[in-house]
Formats: structure tokens, sequence, C-alpha cells
């Protein structure tokens, strides 16, 4: 209990801090608008770091005014966001579905202010809208993309990595296990979770061992849907010679090893949470800012600052180019268009 | 199924798994054994493993990076036995603190220095004894002890050889024997005029210097990268491996490979049963109740471990 009123007291401190800054940015007639990240943080190279991207694209284009929050334990994320509140942002966006209760608790108590929660729902509120993605989508042509890499190349496996065992994550390995049946039925897919627990997502070691485990058992390419873990992936890849699928950002450039030029990144699976993140800011500066659900998917297309984004997508860059055959990109893209169209339709659970 | 689980990379893996479990273990045996509870071996772990990459990409030496880990780590242990010993404050106090402040800290440092929060190891050590042959180039056999025993980083070999000169350390000499005597039974070992500060001074600072190892191996060696919070629990995991192993430098091995068997046991037997993962994910530690209860039996602390020693007082 001492360390809880101690921690009370600091957060008083802080709050009296912030609301000094604050009556100053008021004074300059800025937005301000707040991220509270995931775990794994700012730095992830992956789904925080997208998040950020988009409010920094926001920051460079409106001249809005913007913080970014990294919850050290779990009970900090409704701290963070209900103070964030208290001294008068606008607009805060919680990063995770992590963020499911701690944006439901605190937004019937500011009417006034907007919240906008990734990848979790809570519905039925005037001031939150929920951002979700179609990862199944996404992870389809990535597992498309794994089954003709190794059909091309002889091979009868590939894997997949997970991070916390939960149905949002059990979505990437749906949508993947599809892609790869549709574009070589005969593969065979091994599929392993880092854990339980949110740990899950940061535990490199935890993600070497299985990854390595999946390429001894003969995995040519596997997909990783787990954040930090997901490092020890990439690890493993470049040990074993063998390919990674990224997930989130592209991260296709880890897969490099710069000694010998060699590439095993052999694409990313794109969610675009800074399109979403940078579209939600857009709304609310223009008065047009709408609670509910917003679903980002293959059939979203949003132009900023003259570049093209799909809601998910996959990535193609210098590292992967010679890894993947100008026969498999229209093969993927066929699908692509299938999926909009409605003649492919991809599950979403297990 | 059966031989698809237990091939050589599965004990390989084992192997790998243990080791870092072993060396904190190790470090909590001696804290332990001299009286002091060192719950902060994650928070070490941890700091090290952060030291580890840091000092490595620094200096481009890769043994220079573990020899600054262990040397966080005795700095981190000298932290802990100056707040527990000398000014005899709560050892699991001082325990959790050191592991808040590693997770502050490291993410800190490494925004500093690096800009980011995952850093790339950027030299690896080699690997040791013999080369992986092909298959069929010799008989299975020895492939499989090749790939069991024979070809792991120098710090499996530098693991086992600690645990045995910790063993006889510990066990048959003098100084073991004053680290074990102020553990037991402080007040006696003052009478024969065992300094029981020191003694609990060097323990802990041995404690934090294996565990600073520990760390290095999670970061140089097994993840070749330092993430936030990679230690992952496994300094508690290190602490339950030193009580089944009651308390001695073989018995808190053998808890450790009992550990990296299960851990090895659950990542291959994901995806090939039809097992709720949840439930795949408890088998380290089903395993560890099952061996404590069945054969090891009761573990008994040290019996002075965690009070603090005040002259005179009894």
């Amino acid at each position: 209990m001492i360390f809880r009123n101690k921690t009370n007291i600091i957060l008083l401190i802080v709050s009296l801090f912030f609301l000094f800054v604050s009556l100053n940015c008021f004074a300059q007639e800025e937005t301000n608008v707040g991220l509270v990240f995931d775990i794994g943080g700012k730095g992830d190279k992956s789904f925080n770091d997208s998040a950020s991207r988009g409010l920094s694209w926001a920051a460079q284009d409106f001249g809005i005014k913007r913080i970014e929050l990294e919850p050290g334990a779990d009970a900090d994320r409704e701290v963070n966001i209900r103070n964030l509140s208290n001294i008068g942002y606008k607009l805060i966006f919680g990063i995770g579905f992590l963020f499911e209760d701690s944006i439901g608790d605190v937004c019937d108590e500011f009417p006034d202010t907007k919240y906008a929660i990734v990848d979790g729902l809570v519905p039925g509120k005037e001031n939150v809208v929920s951002l979700s993605f179609a990862e199944h989508e996404g992870s389809f042509l990535v597992g498309m993309i794994a089954g003709l890499k190794a059909k091309a190349d002889g091979k009868d496996t590939v894997g997949y990595v997970g991070g916390m065992n939960v149905p949002l994550i059990q979505k990437f390995e749906a949508g993947y296990i599809a892609g790869v049946k549709y574009a070589y039925p005969e593969c065979k897919i091994l599929s392993a979770y880092a854990g339980d627990t949110p740990t899950a997502f940061a535990d490199p070691v935890k993600g070497k061992e299985l990854a390595l485990s999946q390429y001894d058992n003969g995995a040519y390419v596997i997909y990783h849907a787990s954040g930090l873990t997901g490092t020890g992936v990439y690890e493993a890849g470049k040990e074993r010679k063998r390919y990674v699928i990224g997930v989130d950002s592209n991260q296709n450039y880890l897969g490099h090893i710069e000694e010998t030029g060699e590439n095993f990144g052999l694409t990313s699976m794109l969610k675009q949470v800074d399109v979403s993140v940078y579209l939600t800011i857009k709304a609310f500066l223009e008065g047009t800012f709408e609670p509910g659900i917003r679903v980002f998917d293959l059939a979203t297309t949003v132009v900023i600052n003259d570049v093209e984004y799909n809601g998910v997508g996959y990535a193609m860059d210098k590292y992967n180019e010679g890894l993947i055959t100008d026969d498999m990109i229209q093969k993927v893209e066929e699908a692509k268009q299938k999926i909009i169209n409605g003649e492919i339709v991809v599950p979403s659970e297990v | 199924m059966i031989e698809n689980i237990f091939r050589p990379d599965f004990f390989a893996s084992a192997i790998r798994i243990a080791i870092p479990l072993t060396l904190a273990g190790l470090g909590g045996v001696f804290s332990e054994l001299s009286g002091v509870v060192n719950i902060g071996l994650e928070g070490i772990m941890l700091t090290s493993a952060f030291a580890a990459v840091a000092a490595t990409n620094f200096t481009q030496n890769v043994w220079l990076g573990i020899a600054f880990a262990a040397i966080t780590g005795i700095l981190l242990g000298l932290v802990h036995a100056i707040v527990t010993v000398t000014f005899k404050a709560n050892q699991t106090v001082s325990g959790v603190a050191i592991n808040l402040f590693a997770s502050g800290i490291t993410v800190f440092l490494s925004w500093m220095w690096f800009h980011e929060s995952q850093i790339m190891v950027m030299y690896k050590l080699p690997f040791w004894g013999f080369p992986i042959p092909n298959p069929g180039e010799t008989t299975p056999l020895v492939r499989s002890l090749i790939i069991i025993f024979a070809h792991h980083s120098p710090m499996v070999f530098l693991t086992i050889f600690i645990v045995i000169i910790s063993h006889f350390i510990i066990f048959k000499t003098p100084f073991g024997l004053r680290i074990r005597s102020v553990g037991e039974y402080p007040q006696a070992a003052d009478t024969l005029g065992v300094n029981v500060s020191s003694m609990r001074y060097i323990s802990v600072l041995i404690s934090g210097g294996l565990a600073g190892l520990a760390g290095s191996f999670l970061s140089l060696e097994q993840a070749h990268y330092f993430v936030k919070e990679m230690s992952g629990g496994r300094g508690f995991i290190a602490l339950a491996a030193m009580i089944f192993g009651k308390w001695t430098p073989f018995g808190t091995f053998g808890a450790a490979l009992l550990f990296g068997i299960g851990e090895a046991l659950a990542i291959r037997l994901q995806g090939i049963y039809a097992i709720p993962v949840q439930f795949i994910n408890m088998v380290p530690y089903l395993l560890a109740i099952f061996v404590l209860v069945g054969a090891i039996g009761r573990a008994t602390a040290p019996a002075a471990d965690g009070i603090p020693y005040e002259k005179g007082m009894s």
C-alpha cells in the first residue's frame, strides 16, 4: 500500500506538471493528441512503431502537439489514459487490444474527449472509434508467398510463430494457413505460440528456440506474428539460412546479412496502423470524427502524401525483390482481387 | 511422432535453455547459503544482458562484453550487499528494487546510446567443439552425440566448469565452510572469528557476477539481440531451480536441465498433438512439481537465510 501511495503522489506531481505544460499549449491553440503504446513499446520496429509513424506524419502535416506514453505495468494503461484526459488531451489513442477495459472505463467520464483504440473493440460509446484490421486477409497473401516459395524450391513444410495466444493473433494464423493451402495444398504447416501472457510478445530467446525447432522439423519459411519475440525468429532464420516473414511494419531488412549480402526476409505482412492513426487525426481535425468500428482491409485504399496504401498488404523492397518472382506476385495480386471481390472469403478463425 | 520430438537438437536446445538458469541459480546458491536472499537475480540478468550487448558493440569484442556483463552484475550485487548487509534492510525489498531499476535503466540507456529499444549484437562468439557432420558422414550415433554435447557456445562449457568449481569451493574448502556457516548460524560463526559481513559481501558479489554471466548468455548467445524485458522471468525460474536443487551446485544444474527439457518439450509438442497450447506451456512446471514431490522430497533453506545479522543479538 505504501508503494501505491507513493506512486499516487508521483503521478499527482507528474499530472500537475503536464497540466501546467498543457495550459501553456492552449494559449497557442494547438490540438493535443496523445498516444499510449502497447507491450513492446516504442522501437519495436513493428506494431507500435507503425502507430508512432502515423502520429509523426500527422504532426508534420497538421502541426498538432503530440505526446507518446509507454505504460510500465499493466495498471499504468488506465492511469496513462486518464491522466491524458485530465490534462486536456482531446484525442487519445490506445494501441492494442489490452486497452479495451481502460478506454471503456475512462471514456464515459470525459464525454468531450475522443478516444481511438487499435485492434480492440469498445462498442456503443459516442466518443470512441475502434480501429480494426483485416489481418487475416494480409496474412493470406503472405501465406500464399510462403507456399509459392516452398513449392518453387521443392520444400514441403512452412511454419508460423505467434506471440500471445489470443483470438487476435489466431486471426493471423488462420489467414496464413488458408493462404498457404490456397497456393500449395499439400504443404504441411507447423504452428506454435510463445505463451499465454503479454510477455510472449517480448521474448526473443523463446522465439528463436521455437523457430529453430520448426526449421529443424523441415520448415522452409516461418511467418511470425509476435512483436519483439520475432527478432529471435529472424536470428534463427539467418542461422539456418531459411526464410522469415515479418509482421505489421516492413521488417524485410531484419533478414539481411551484411557480410554475405544474403537476404532471408521473404516479405512482411503490412498492417497500416500508421494510416489508421493518421486518418483518425485528420478526421478529428476536420470535425468528421465518427464513433464506431472502422475496418481497414485489402479494399481500403488511401493516398497520403502521394503514396497509396491499403489497410493491409505485403511488403516488397530492395531486400526481397530477388526472392520473389514476377509470376508469384501475379498470382498473389490475382488472389487479392478475388478477396476484394468476395470470390475468396478468408477465414478469421483457426 | 516420439522420434520427431526426441531428436538430438531437442537435447541441444534443452541444454541452451538450461544455461542461463544454471548460472543465475548458482548465483542464488552462493547468496542464500551465506544468508542473503537475492530475488534481484532477474534484474541483474536484464541489466547485464544490456551491458553485454553495449560493451560488445562499443569494444568490438565479445569476450569484453561478457566481462562487462559480469562486472555489471557484481556492481549490482554490491548495491544489494550494501543495502542488506551493511544497512540490514529487508532483502526482498532490495531485490524488488533492483528488478524495477533494471527495467527502467536498460530501456533508458538503450534509447540514449543506441536510439532504439532493440540492439543487435554486432559480433558473435565462435562455436566450440566439432563441426556438425553431414548426415551419412559418420554414424548417426556419433553425429547425435556431437550435436548434443560437442557443438556449443564456449559459455556452455564455461558454465559446466563453473558448476564443478562451485561445488568444490562450497563443499571442499574452508572458504565454502565459512559461507555456509554464516548462513546457518551466524552467531556461532562470529564467535569463532568468521567475519559475517565480509563473507556475506563476497557471496553476494559472486552471486551478482554469476547472474551477470547468465544475462550475457541470454543476449549475446541466445537472442543475438538486447530487447527490453528480455529476461522474461528467468531469474525467478532460476531461484526455483536453486530450491529444487536443495541449494547445491549440481542440484541446481540438474533442476535447470529439467526446466530446459520441459521447455524444449513444450516447444516441440506445440502443433504436433491436439493439446491446447495453454496446457503444453505448463509442462516444464508440472514436470518440476512432480519431480520435487516424487523424487527429491523436502527442500530446506539455510537456517539464517533472509535474516540480517546483528552483532550480539540472538
